[in-house]
């Protein structure tokens, strides 16, 4: 790794609010001149790392260097580093020209002296008024707004506001700018042009941005690395490219772009099969492995009637402008496809995707497992607080309950499993999502949903911060409350520990 | 043939009459009486008596000292109330600023006898320390009206503005006098003029706090009314009228005052 341009460095940045953790040992470094963005849904950490950067916030644990040096614990005020903030956070007491100029007028820059000794010493002095008056107009004229100069801040619009606020950081020369989601509140169009202008200019300043944002299209537009982030974790670091053709899990691949995302198992030999079908691929995964398959839909190619792939039925095509979007069912999984062509709907069609479009990611998990489970006195498992219905004579092959509930052994031994620690296992489709709080054993919050082909995967997660991931066919939406039930005899346990501890005597 | 139809402007009928009669013709009789003698002719008589005399302009002086230095206390104490109560990290902002306004609720007259023996029980006689235990009083009295506006601007500060300046290189003093002070400009001056002017007239609060020994603008309106002396009284009102005009006329130029004010009540 090349370190020689590293401007700033996150070294095991962690942040906890009150037990909540925000941003969860972020390791990291930024190129003196890049573009970095802060990608994710709201509540993934990018604001906070923004502010830990800005100086708002202190980091809980790790370190944050700026050209090597330690800046954690510096105050705001004292770091090279200037913010655009996301409702531009002006001064309405100030016209234009003061608000630009506030940063310039509080600055003093170091110059040489000599004294009366004859030595030469350093001294500092403010700017002076024709100094200030130079960069300012510099700075409004960068953000096109140099006629400005003496307008009220109330009498201007959203996005020339934001050229301000843009304005009034870069004047000051940060050695980095950072950006919370300047171009959130304003409407499509102006955020378009924006975003290029925005771009021009990093070119042009060579300062280091680092932009926060939730809007895929806008990271991949401007930066030249992402940061993808997901509950305070790093997911992916990379190109535009790299993000958007290699993604290193189905978070990602959902997140930016649109895509068609199957759960598949590879079969060896560069060989996938999902779809019902086995595909030639070019990732290499240990045989039988089960993965997860993302092909985006611009990838998926028409062929001859019968001589494709896989062949399906197309259900649904909505006209974009530059393509259509259709819709393909091969048997039970959707398929999106995007094509300049024009088919006819509600007919049999054949497509192919070619080896190398055809990208394979490891799955994070593969099924729910709970390693702080434990047994109540009424044999029931405890999972993320809620107490579930269970087989316990699971955990001695061959074993039965007793009338007083103790599980009795083929060799007559008797075990009593109170509080005894288990580990539970759970799959995705094993659990039931209900749509009111009462009516399941726990409930959560449902924080993301990822559509697999034929099912969506989501995952809630409780007020303690335990998760169920669960497969369904139902659509649910993000930030419903709900609660999970999951049938006794689907839940698989095993004992931790040796299970001579529970005999009863 | 044009019909009489019941338009939303009638719904200003009622206050209109009401303005016509306790506010306009109440202030031509005042004006009336201030500028004529006993045989009512017009005279500018009452007017020079009340300047030619030592005491009342002594009374104007002791009435605007008074009401600078209780606005200037009450500001001095009020406005870090107010910023401590009006922050984000604040727990229960409005148990807090009941205990603040609480005071207001209980009789004024009541509120302020009770004051005056609590003085004298500490050892501020009112009858030897006048202007002290009349400063006290004026503070007390004040002092919510003070809070409430400036918390209402502060509540309306935005926490990024503070942060902003922060990041753009200003130390703490620095964001408070660059910043903090000038937005909350508008608070401070409506909180102002809410307590000077009334400072300035009132007259229970130096009548029971500084046992008659002061005599501010109110106390001789009070004096001149009860006496019969009506045209005398009335000039002396015109001139207070006046320089509360001044005073609002001084600050005008302050914008947004009203939508802080409104929120009085």
């Amino acid at each position: 790794m090349d370190k020689e341009n590293v401007i700033i460095e996150l070294v095991g940045v962690s942040k906890v609010y009150n037990e909540t953790v925000a941003v969860d040992n972020f390791n990291f470094y930024v190129k003196k001149g890049e573009f970095v963005s802060f990608l994710g849904p709201s509540g993934c950490g990018k604001t906070t790392t923004l502010r830990m950067i800005a100086g708002f916030e202190h980091p809980t644990e790790g370190k944050i260097l700026l050209n090597g040096k330690d800046i954690s614990e510096l105050p705001p005020y004292e770091r090279p580093v200037n913010t655009v903030f996301q409702k531009y956070a002006l001064f309405p007491h100030l016209d234009v020209y003061d608000n630009v100029a506030f940063g310039l007028k509080l600055k003093k820059i170091p110059y040489e002296t000599t004294d009366k000794q004859g030595n030469k010493v350093t001294k500092y002095r403010k700017l002076t008024k024709a100094e200030i008056s130079k960069k300012v107009t510099e700075a409004l004229k960068i953000v096109d707004l140099e006629e400005f100069e003496w307008r009220d801040i109330t009498t201007l619009s959203g996005g020339q506001q934001q050229r301000i606020a843009i304005a009034r950081a870069i004047v000051n020369e940060p050695q980095i700018l950072l950006l919370d989601e300047p171009l959130g509140a304003l409407d499509l169009k102006m955020r378009k042009e924006m975003q290029l202008e925005l771009k021009e200019m990093h070119r042009k300043l060579g300062i280091t941005f680092i932009y926060v944002t939730h809007d895929q299209e806008e990271a991949l537009t401007m930066s030249d690395t992402i940061v993808v982030m997901k509950d305070g974790q790093i997911q992916q670091i990379g190109t535009p490219e790299d993000i958007y053709n290699e993604p290193k899990n189905a978070f990602v691949a959902d997140f930016i772009g649109e895509s068609n995302l199957y759960e598949g198992v590879y079969m060896g030999n560069r060989k996938v099969r999902f779809l019902n079908h086995i595909f030639d691929c070019v990732d290499d995964f240990a045989a039988n492995e089960k993965v997860n398959v993302v092909v985006r839909p611009e990838d998926v190619t028409f062929a001859e009637a019968g001589k494709g792939m896989i062949d399906g039925i197309l259900t649904e095509k909505v006209f974009k402008g530059i393509h259509y979007e259709y819709t393909m069912m091969v048997g039970r999984n959707e398929v999106t496809i995007q094509s300049t062509e024009s088919k006819e709907i509600n007919l049999p069609v054949s497509v192919n995707i070619a080896p190398d479009l055809i990208h394979i990611m490891k799955k994070d998990m593969l099924s729910n497992v709970y390693d702080d489970a434990y047994i109540d006195n009424d044999n029931r498992v405890i999972i993320a607080g809620g107490a579930f219905d269970c087989d316990v004579t699971q955990l001695i092959p061959g074993s039965h309950l007793d009338e007083e509930g103790y599980v009795v052994a083929p060799d007559g031994k008797m075990y009593d499993f109170k509080d005894a620690d288990v580990l539970a296992d759970v799959a995705f489709s094993d659990i039931e999502i209900v749509d009111n709080e009462d009516g399941g054993v726990v409930c959560g919050r449902i924080v993301s949903m990822i559509y697999l082909g034929n099912h969506y995967q989501v995952l809630i997660r409780t007020e303690d911060d335990e998760d169920f991931v669960v497969d369904t066919e139902y659509t649910w939406n993000e930030d419903d409350r709900v609660s999970v039930l999951i049938p006794a005899e689907k839940i698989r346990l095993k004992l931790r520990g040796e299970a001579s501890k529970y005999v009863k005597n | 043939m044009s019909k009489i139809k019941f338009t939303r402007k009638w719904l200003a009928l009622p206050y209109a009459l009401f303005m016509i009669l306790f506010v306009v013709i109440p202030l031509f009789l005042i004006l009336a009486y201030a500028f004529t003698d006993a045989e009512g002719n017009f005279t500018f008589n009452n007017l020079l008596t009340f300047f030619g005399n030592g005491s009342s302009i002594n009374t104007i002086l002791v009435s605007f000292i008074i009401g600078v230095a209780n606005t200037v206390i009450c500001l001095l104490i009020g406005y870090p109330v107010a910023y401590f109560l009006a922050h984000r990290d604040m727990k229960m902002p409005a148990v807090m600023m009941l205990l603040f306004i609480m005071p207001m609720w209980i009789n004024f007259v009541l509120r302020t006898a009770a004051s005056r023996d609590l003085l004298f029980w500490i050892g501020i006689n009112g009858g030897e320390y006048p202007y002290l235990a009349t400063m006290i009083g004026m503070v007390y009295n004040y002092l919510p009206f003070v809070i409430l506006p400036l918390y209402t601007t502060m509540t309306k500060l935005d926490y990024s503005q503070i942060e902003a300046a922060s990041d753009l290189g200003a130390r703490p003093r620095q964001t408070f006098t660059k910043v903090i002070l000038p937005m909350t400009a508008p608070g401070i001056v409506s909180a102002a003029t809410m307590v000077f002017m009334p400072t300035m007239s009132s007259f229970v609060i130096s009548d029971v706090m500084g046992e008659r020994k002061l005599s501010l603008i109110g106390n001789s309106i009070q004096l001149y009314f009860d006496q019969g002396l009506w045209h005398m009284g009335s000039i002396v009102a015109v001139v207070m009228l006046l320089l509360i005009a001044i005073g609002m006329f001084a600050t005008k130029n302050v914008q947004k005052e009203d939508d802080v004010r409104g929120t009085m009540l």
